[in-house]
């Protein structure tokens, strides 16, 4: 386990600020937020998302993941989450190139929507007040957000997962240290 | 002027040095020992480690005192302590048949192998009141002691009829049960999660949801197979080690009902199960527990679903007394926002309905 | 181990944290499907179930140290309950302020009232939930309310209220009134007066609920369409006491009613104890 890098300086209060910040995200979509301490996690995993990692999974959510060994040495050492072959069988997804369609990952039931599968993706960078029009709930008017590195077809494909609504996939995009949210409630319109 | 009153803090904290000072009484009788109730209040014990779901007579015996002997109270704080508590694993399936039995009976046979053994039951008491506890240093003599030697092997009667292809068998399975106390149920939730629910459901509950079935409500023949109360081992098996070890011994109580069952179109005439297995010597409870967990077999043994107890969520959702006390003792909790809401609505309906009535009554 | 550790033994907030992290993927589920219930493993608390331990679990998820606690119960800082859940995280969260503030609150945790004060960006309400199923008395078995969540099957409700408005000339629920949020669920608003129905349409704040004994958590995001249900001939009418508030003067508030002798003597104060003290200041100044 020689050269396995630290999680979380503080396991319970960095992940509480994390968490907030994940929630402001979600509440917020198309906001930007920045993590406060996030964790230096080996390439190619970014701090943002190794800090959403940290927070949210565990030995409860089975992981899919395509960073390669040292990412997953360290995710499971610090979080302990049971690694998964399919992203299909996965509760989080983290996609640091192409992600898998959405329409292959979990999106609950209309009874359990809650039984979806959420996709933390990584991009290049995020800005908000250009690029993609978002409207739905958490936003006033409409916010914008400019996602480079954004899969291709994205837009395409997001909005055939709100079509599906209540059923769906949340994602949480990740650039360095900050991160955006697009809950599956949220419309996503090319800027 | 009118004044807002204020002081809740200094009220919630005067209100509980007086519940200390009436938890002790009068300070000239000596104080109780948790040892004296873990010795002499054992059944209270049981009952309070069986609904706290959490085996340790110990602590069990601090939550009487601390709850001066409210046994809702005390299951209440023994849930809340347990819920805190690590997990480090899961122990393997008990052996009840491994059993040290204490006491144990069979109402369907006169006789059997393993025998008839009573224990220390009330049962056959005559149920006077008995005034020489009433003074101090009463000590029984020691009870007569049978043969060790004897009567080693006490096989289970389900088992007998069983051999005999008279028992319905049950399911065997290797899936990994759900846990009530982690995840929320759903329904149907299935027989593992409904005896892990029954296991520490309200004893009166489930007393009487037991009775109901014996008084018609829901259609049960029941009759005692066995009983048997006693010591089981508890082994886990830890992961690094990959094979099971004794961590100790606990006391439970199971209770196997055999329960006449006509047929259905796929299975013959046979026996049915009802199972009870909890904690402690708490028989009563165990047997209500293999009454209900018959009634609620209904839908899965293709028999109507008419009464009470065998409405699968209706029991299980109203079993839990810390739950239902919860809820029901909320309603000490201020609600004049709510009431104040009714009042609004209920005088502007009345002045709608009767405007006549009401101008005359407020003259 | 956390700086934040080891007050009395336990975890910070007094969670531990995978309790946290399942109440944390259920909060972030609930955001991302409005008004929906979500099942979550409810954990027994140190208080009773139905005293507001959904809202305690809820609070003590997202509560860090950086952040103002406002605990209200009726609208009043100083109830038993109130005093007594602050008192709670006090003990518990090392480092976390308290106040009687709403304007100085990042957490809010309430029962029965949404304060007058308009609620801003950056704030969480987390309200206390008795009962999450707002279709509970007209359909008791869980498993069938769900399947009618699932078909957005609403018509249980819309029957309720229109024999209401037969029987009363209008919608009889004074207190937790049905909302419909974001077009899409059927939610109860917990025992709010309806007076405070409108205060969650589009609030700039966070709404989350906790439902503990009930094992349910649901929320409202920020700038959300939440409607009281009503019908386009009886629109919904939220109801306040036709008083004057004693104390500060208010006629734009809800209203608490004092019985003041035993012949029929009553007055009003403001149940927001917060605001009505603001008011009263701002007054003397």
């Amino acid at each position: 386990m020689s050269g396995l890098l630290p999680g979380f300086t503080d396991p319970v209060l960095d992940a509480q600020s994390a968490f907030r910040a994940v929630l402001e995200a979600m509440s917020r979509p198309g906001r930007i937020q920045r993590l406060q301490r996030p964790p230096a996690p080996p390439a190619p995993l970014s701090p943002a998302s190794g800090a959403v990692l940290l927070t949210l999974a565990d030995s409860g959510t089975p992981l899919f993941l395509d960073t390669g060994p040292d990412a997953e040495e360290w995710v499971r050492f610090h979080a302990g989450c049971p690694l998964v072959a399919e992203p299909a069988e996965a509760e989080f997804v983290l996609a640091s190139a192409l992600p898998p369609k959405l329409a292959a990952l979990r999106a609950g039931t209309d009874e359990d929507p809650q039984t979806s599968a959420t996709l933390i993706l990584q991009v290049e960078s995020l800005e908000e007040g250009a690029g993609w029009h978002l409207t739905g709930p958490g936003i006033e008017h409409a916010h914008r957000l400019r996602v480079a590195g954004a899969p291709q077809g994205f837009v395409a494909e997001w909005a055939a997962n709100a079509v599906r609504f209540p059923r769906g996939v949340d994602v949480i995009l990740c650039a360095g240290d900050t991160i955006a949210a697009l809950p599956r409630s949220v419309s996503i319109r090319e800027g | 002027m009118y004044v807002a009153v204020k002081g809740g803090e200094a009220a919630i904290a005067n209100a509980h040095a007086w519940l200390a000072e009436e938890r002790r009484g009068d300070p000239a009788v000596p104080e109780i020992g948790t040892d004296q109730i873990g010795e002499q209040l054992t059944l209270a014990v049981d009952r309070v480690m069986a609904e706290g779901s959490c085996y340790d007579p110990g602590l069990a015996a601090l939550a009487i005192k601390q709850s001066r002997g409210d046994l809702i109270e005390a299951i209440f704080l023994l849930r809340a302590y347990r819920t805190t508590l690590p997990r480090f694993g899961a122990s393997e399936p008990l052996e009840t048949g491994a059993m040290l039995v204490r006491r144990r009976i069979s109402a369907t046979y006169k006789d059997l192998p393993g025998g008839q053994v009573l224990g220390p039951t009330f049962d056959y008491t005559h149920r006077l009141l008995d005034f020489a506890l009433a003074a101090e240093g009463h000590a029984p003599s020691p009870a007569p002691e049978a043969d060790p030697g004897e009567d080693a092997a006490c096989p289970r009667v389900t088992a007998m009829l069983a051999d005999e292809g008279l028992m319905a068998p049950e399911q065997p399975s290797d899936a990994e049960p759900g846990d009530v106390t982690r995840t929320p149920l759903t329904y149907p939730a299935g027989r593992a999660l409904r005896l892990q629910n029954l296991a520490r459901g309200d004893e009166g509950f489930l007393l009487s949801m037991a009775y109901s079935t014996q008084r018609g409500y829901g259609a049960n023949h029941p009759f005692v197979g066995e009983i048997r109360q006693g010591e089981v081992t508890v082994e886990i098996v830890p992961p690094e080690l990959g094979f099971a070890i004794e961590i100790g011994d606990i006391n439970v109580t199971e209770c196997q009902m055999v329960n006449q069952f006509n047929g259905s179109r796929t299975e013959p005439p046979q026996f049915t199960r009802g199972y009870g297995l909890v904690l402690g010597r708490t028989e009563r409870r165990a047997m209500s527990m293999a009454l209900v967990d018959r009634a609620l077999r209904a839908e899965e043994l293709g028999e109507e679903v008419v009464a009470p107890a065998q409405n699968e969520e209706f029991v299980l959702s109203h079993s839990d007394n810390v739950e239902a006390t919860g809820f029901l003792e909320h309603l000490k909790l201020p609600h004049y926002v709510d009431f104040q809401s009714e009042l609004e609505i209920v005088r502007a309906m009345r002045a709608a309905a009767t405007p006549q009535a009401m101008r005359e009554a407020a003259e | 181990m956390s700086a934040a550790m080891q007050n009395e033994g336990y975890n910070f907030a007094y969670l531990d944290e995978g309790t946290k992290r399942m109440i944390r993927r259920a909060l972030l589920k609930a955001v991302a499907v409005p008004g929906c219930q979500i099942p979550f493993g409810s954990r027994e608390m140190p208080l009773p179930y139905g005293w507001g331990t959904g809202g305690i679990q809820v609070t003590a998820s997202i509560v860090g140290p950086e952040d103002v606690l406002k605990v209200i119960d009726q609208g009043a800082d100083d109830t038993t309950n109130a005093v007594s859940i602050r008192r709670f995280f006090a003990r518990v969260a090392p480092g976390l302020r308290t106040t009687e503030r709403t304007v100085e609150a990042s957490i809010i945790q309430t029962r029965h009232r949404i304060p007058e004060t308009p609620l801003r960006e950056g704030q969480v309400m987390v309200y206390q939930v008795p009962q999450p199923e707002p279709l509970y008395k007209l359909e008791p078995r869980r498993a069938e309310t769900k399947r009618l969540h699932a078909l957005a099957d609403y018509g249980l409700m819309q029957v309720k209220l229109y024999e209401d408005i037969a029987r009363h000339g209008r919608v009889g629920s004074s207190y937790d009134h049905p909302v419909m949020v974001g077009g899409r669920y059927l939610m109860a608003p917990s025992p709010i007066p309806s007076f405070d129905n409108p205060k969650m349409h589009m609030s700039p704040a966070l709404q989350l609920f906790g439902a503990g004994r009930e094992r349910r958590l649901y929320a409202v995001p920020p700038y959300t369409d939440v409607r009281s249900l009503d019908f386009e001939d009886h629109p919904f009418v939220p109801l306040r006491a036709n008083g004057t508030c004693a104390l500060c003067g208010a006629r734009d508030t809800y209203l608490d009613e004092m019985v003041t002798d035993d012949r029929g003597g009553r007055l009003f104060v403001c149940s927001d104890t917060d605001h009505c003290g603001t008011k009263q200041a701002e007054a003397a100044a």
